[in-house]
């Protein structure tokens, strides 16, 4: 079977509907799919459910799908820095569910390990417990927060082999790798596509179970949010 | 005389031991790293999957695949390590980061804080600080002792939504450091030229005062 696709349009065939829930990795704009974000956009595919830690810029990653409106609901835990967004979300136009950060990253963990639900501290005694049970382990309160599976995850990677084991490259990883686990369908977009036995085994960080295709991205952006430097000292 | 963003970040500084593991909020946080005290070695993670997080890098090393969680360029160091956000919120809700110092718009006497929501304002999100004041063994909180409109922030109870509850282990402000004892504030430094009655005149809370009551000169 080959995992390699085309292209991003050619990987994405078949698999989109309306109304699915789709995961897209990346925290800001670094290690984000943009492939295969432009993709989602050019497909038309709407009213989609997005989980992801952010939501892109107003005019790169997943913001673009502002712009058309194809997203209904973003499922995320921050939101700052889009202009598109907040005017979408305060017009009622846009739904919107904030999870803490690390509840985002494990309920995309035990969805993608089998795993319905876990007990958690964070967020107890804040809006994020409400209508939630409550559990005491060893008299401290926990909440319980539920595992998530998506229909579809777009995932970022630095290099893929043929089998579709991946390898990220530094910060770039944040929540890829647990997304790739959780698709039902895993689509990964890399910089590099290497040979069967270029990876040393043991450095693999997804293995290419969770990988139903990948396609090999070029020309880059990858742009900068925060540009902050230091000076060289003569 | 109160304490500058500065002078609150090398306050905040005297709270690193060697060989912790820290997690460094945004805004005056940040700015702690500029004053790890000398033969203390401390290892800062980033919760987007960093330990070890290194300097600003120089103009010409800018990586886009490596920023911290306010997405500032950063560099690496010989001992950084990289891993998921699954990895990373293991390693702070399971109690291995030794300390987080966060800012704050409001903290209560029972240790509530208020760190993410203005209702009515656009809401940006938590972001990861619910993960890390429910995780993190030490919360140092770092705010204005008042205001703008000089209103106290230090409050019998946050009219904002919290961000956790009974999490917060020393406050400091740009007037006074509390340290919450068994759950209880106590006001135990006062900024240079401060005194205890304008601390008693500024702050809604209820606190007791330390009997060693330190008064700052300056901070060493």
């Amino acid at each position: 079977m080959n995992k390699l696709k085309n292209n991003a349009t050619e990987a994405l065939e078949g698999v989109l509907f309306d109304g699915m829930t789709i995961m897209a990795g990346g925290f800001g704009l670094c290690g984000i799919p943009e492939h295969l974000v432009i993709a989602l956009r050019d497909s038309g595919v709407k009213d989609i459910t997005v989980i992801s830690n952010n939501c892109g810029i107003d005019d790169f990653g997943l913001g673009i799908l502002l712009q058309t409106r194809q997203i209904k609901k973003m499922l995320s835990s921050y939101v700052g820095e889009n202009k598109t967004f907040e005017k979408q979300y305060m017009s009622g136009e846009l739904e919107l569910e904030f999870n803490p950060q690390g509840t985002l990253a494990e309920r995309c963990r035990a969805g993608g390990a089998g795993i319905p639900g876990f007990y958690t501290k964070t967020g107890v005694g804040t809006v994020i417990a409400e209508g939630k049970e409550h559990k005491e382990f060893d008299g401290v309160t926990y909440i319980l927060e539920t595992g998530l599976v998506a229909d579809l995850s777009l995932v970022k990677a630095w290099k893929s082999d043929d089998e579709g084991n991946l390898v990220y490259r530094k910060t770039a990883r944040n929540f890829n790798p647990v997304m790739a686990t959780a698709g039902k369908v895993t689509i990964a977009e890399v910089e590099e596509h290497v040979a069967l036995g270029d990876f040393d085994p043991d450095q693999i960080h997804t293995p290419g179970i969770y990988v139903d295709s990948f396609i090999v991205g070029t020309d880059y952006k990858k742009p900068i949010e925060i540009m902050t430097t230091r000076e060289y000292v003569a | 005389m109160a304490w500058s963003r500065e002078e609150i970040a090398q306050r905040a500084a005297q709270e690193l031991q060697d060989g912790f593991y820290v997690n460094l909020g945004i805004g005056i946080p940040t700015l702690v790293a500029n004053y790890i005290p000398e033969n203390v070695q401390v290892t800062l993670e980033s919760e987007n999957g960093m330990l070890g997080m290194g300097p600003f890098p120089y103009p010409d090393q800018v990586d886009p695949d490596l920023i911290n969680a306010g997405k500032q360029t950063i560099s690496e160091l010989p001992q950084s390590s990289y891993f998921s956000s699954a990895d990373s919120f293991a390693m702070i809700r399971g109690g291995h980061i030794d300390l987080a110092i966060l800012g704050a718009m409001q903290v209560a006497q029972n240790g509530d804080l208020a760190n993410w929501m203005i209702p009515g304002k656009m809401i940006k999100g938590m972001g990861g600080a619910m993960d890390l004041v429910a995780g993190v063994n030490k919360v140092v909180i770092i705010m204005d002792h008042t205001a703008k409109d000089g209103s106290p922030k230090f409050l019998k109870a946050c009219n904002l939504p919290l961000t956790g509850s009974d999490v917060t282990d020393l406050l400091i402000t740009n007037l006074a450091v509390f340290e919450f004892q068994d759950g209880q504030p106590v006001l135990i430094e006062l900024a240079p030229g401060v005194d205890a009655e304008e601390i008693k005149e500024k702050t809604e809370a209820e606190y007791t005062v330390c009997p060693k009551l330190k008064r700052h000169l300056h901070i060493q």
